[in-house]
């Protein structure tokens, strides 16, 4: 929350604070690439010279000269509270030193082995139109070579081995084709790749380093540069080294335990747009109704994501505890209370309210990365809580994720079934396996979707929607009346009114609110002013439930019968047969003042009976 | 860019030349090559051609970068690519 700070009196301001800072990780990520290589020399003084570093003996095995990639590597490590010692063999030996020529690997004594390769030392050819057994036999043989070294090392020196697996080749000559023909680099890279995540996947000490997907980050183009392979022998930019060290990095600290625990986040412009204090929770954005709400629950379920994963969630909030629970509370917030292990919501500092969650959970504050749109809180958090990761993340909320994962803060090297959740992996999968299955007819279609609607009176948190639905909708739209958002307000507390809203949901996603129903009492009948529903749920049997529920709340009053008009415009030619098709009859004479084409129909309550088959209902607040 | 002189080129290599080859009072002349000034290994050849690279935000072509010979072709070349 970055408006409103200084007028809460917290006497900070919201420029960028000036704090003399040590230099950490943080300095690292948020220098530019020149920046970086320009100030490396000083930065690794000045790193080297903190007490109390721990030591670790590093053999970088590499098909390619690694000196820029070390150099990196180096200042993160020491960033983190590492002093890493690094020996490297003659570029191209990695394979003859790790498995023959032995000695120097062992008398170095390394507590961790790199083997850093690339998709350009495959070493076997295989001719463009090989067949299948040739390309089994070339992908055996290099899973072989790779074999002998995992081996060599784990005999000789029993240490953790970090293993690159294969970036996509920097050239595909049979286009499209060289991931599916067996005489293509791609695929082949790809199998390698398959066979590497088996090998590492039995063996907890040989840890896999995602290079396909580092360097599908960084883009292949800029991965891979050819004049500094044949200048130098360095097969990739100083980017890719850059992102390739950071990743190294975050693999050490895991192995090391130094992974991150904790996700601190800040509530008001992080977890929903707006001021909750100031705008109250109806006005705050979060849920499917505007591109903005749809953002910030991307972003919630990103960080639920991070939960179900074994990360524990704290919120550290400058707002009114009472005020920032009823944002959690807001029916589309996916994030609720019972997810956050810590909860600290007032207008203390925030370096305090950090403190405070780190004596909650047991933690240190080392292993939390704090998550807020301001960068004066940022500032302030850096500065005053040592260790903790303070991502750069800016005040946009669709960059928080890749920003958050950028920085590689909770790089696991194995996952304990408590940490995946498992109860919640298995619910997935049978979900899976049901939308495999075939559909007799749409029925069954219908039922595999899961559909859930939330059918209710209109509530207050909702009007701005069904007043700005209600104003926009022409297609699906029986009487296309138009109201403000005073006249839906007093509509929904005339008690001689029913006015109902529906909010669907299904295995795809969340839909929103995307009908609204409005009637008022005549006699013994509701005339129905308005029916619309928002054509992303067309063809759902959203209709049905919608009539269901008018129907018990009609005859819940002693109605007996429903009336409706279909006024034609321009626009709604779709819904010209709606009303029979849910079983009204046409009243023989439409009264007089009705336009040229308009429509009357009316249903007989007493002899009704239910029409929905495929929705199930329930209020989404509770699911 | 806009068009630098040579000597432009050479004052703004200097702080680069000091920072990689970790001398503060280093000045590097037109003359100047790997041989004749301490600490320009191949390594630091590395370093200084991509430093150089980003702070210029040019490229050099292979063959350029092979026919590098000392500090004056780096100047004269820069000179080209920045015109």
């Amino acid at each position: 929350m970055v408006e409103h700070m200084d007028e809460r009196g917290t006497g900070e301001s919201a420029s960028p604070v000036v704090i003399e800072q040590m230099v950490n990780e943080q300095t690292l990520a948020g220098l530019s690439l020149s920046e970086l290589l320009m100030r490396r020399r000083g930065l690794r003084r000045q790193l080297a010279a903190k007490a109390g570093l721990h030591p670790v003996r590093i053999a970088v095995m590499s098909s390619s000269t690694p000196g820029e990639l070390i150099h990196l590597l180096e200042l993160w490590l020491l960033a983190s509270g590492f002093a890493p010692t690094f020996y490297t063999p003659e570029f191209g030996r990695y394979y003859v030193d790790s498995v023959h020529d032995t000695q120097a690997l062992v008398e170095f004594k390394p507590d961790i082995v790199y083997v850093h390769t690339s998709v350009l030392d495959v070493q076997g050819r295989v001719p463009m139109q090989a067949t299948e057994e040739q390309f089994a036999a070339l992908v055996k043989s290099e899973v072989a070579r790779f074999e002998e070294i995992w081996q060599s090392v784990a005999e000789k020196l029993g240490c953790i081995i970090l293993q690159n697996n294969f970036e996509l080749p920097p050239v595909a000559m049979l286009g499209n084709l060289d991931g599916t023909l067996p005489g293509g680099r791609t695929r082949l890279a790809m199998e390698l790749n398959r066979e590497f995540a088996a090998a590492s996947a039995k063996n907890p000490k040989l840890l896999l380093i995602d290079i396909c997907s580092i360097s599908a980050r960084v883009g292949l183009d800029r991965w891979f540069d050819p004049r500094r392979w044949y200048s130098y022998k360095i097969l990739t930019t100083a980017e890719a080294n850059r992102a390739l060290a950071m990743a190294l990095h975050a693999t050490i600290r895991a192995v090391y335990g130094k992974t991150r625990k904790v996700l601190v986040l800040d509530m008001d412009n992080t977890l929903w747009g707006g001021v909750i204090g100031d705008d109250g929770v109806d006005r705050i954005q979060i849920g499917n109704e505007t591109p903005m709400a749809e953002a910030y629950t991307a972003f919630q379920q990103y960080c639920l994501g991070l939960r179900e994963r074994g990360i524990l969630l704290a919120v550290c909030s400058k707002n009114n505890e009472e005020i920032a629970l009823q944002g959690l509370e807001h029916p589309e917030s996916v994030l609720k209370r019972e997810h956050f292990a810590s909860f600290q919501a007032n207008w203390d500092p925030k370096h305090e309210n950090i403190a405070r969650i780190a004596r909650e959970l047991n933690l240190g504050a080392d292993s939390f990365v704090f998550v807020d749109d301001n960068p004066a809180e940022r500032a302030i958090v850096a500065a005053q809580v040592n260790g903790i990761a303070v991502p750069e993340v800016g005040s946009d909320v669709t960059q928080y994720a890749r920003i958050i994962e950028e920085g590689r803060y909770f790089e696991a090297i194995s996952f304990s079934a408590e940490d995946l959740g498992r109860s919640a992996l298995y619910a997935e999968n049978s979900q899976r396996d049901a939308f495999e299955a075939k559909f007799a007819d749409y029925g069954e279609y219908l039922d595999s979707l899961e559909m859930v609607a939330e059918i209710a009176p209109f509530k207050p948190v909702y009007l701005e929607r069904i007043a700005q639905l209600t104003n926009k909708t022409n297609q699906f739209n029986l009487t296309t009346r138009r109201y403000t958002l005073a006249e839906m307000e007093q509509r929904a507390n005339d008690p001689d009114c029913i006015a109902l809203y529906g909010k669907l949901k299904d295995r795809f996603g969340d839909y929103g609110l995307i009908s609204v129903v409005l009637g008022h009492r005549t006699g013994d009948a509701l005339e129905i002013d308005l029916w619309l529903m928002s054509c992303r749920v067309l063809k759902r049997g959203m209709e049905a439930a919608m009539l269901d529920t008018l129907v018990e709340a009609a005859e819940s009053r002693g109605i007996t019968e429903l009336r409706g008009t279909y006024l034609p415009t321009a626009k709604n030619a779709m819904v010209a047969e709606f009303y029979p098709s849910l079983g009204f009859q046409q009243e023989a004479k439409p009264s007089a003042e009705l336009p040229e084409g308009a429509t009357r129909w009316s249903l007989d309550l007493r002899r009704y009976s239910k029409q929905n088959q495929h929705i199930q209902r329930m209020e989404f607040s509770h699911v | 860019m806009s068009k630098l002189t040579p000597e432009q080129i050479l004052a703004e290599l200097q702080p680069i030349f000091r920072e990689v080859l970790e001398d503060p009072k280093l000045v590097v002349d037109m003359h100047s090559n790997a041989s004749t000034t301490p600490n320009w290994d191949s390594l630091a050849h590395i370093d200084l051609i991509e430093m150089i690279e980003q702070q210029f935000k040019v490229k050099f072509a292979l063959g350029e970068l092979q026919d590098l010979k000392n500090v004056g072709d780096l100047v004269t070349l820069l000179a080209q690519k920045s015109q």
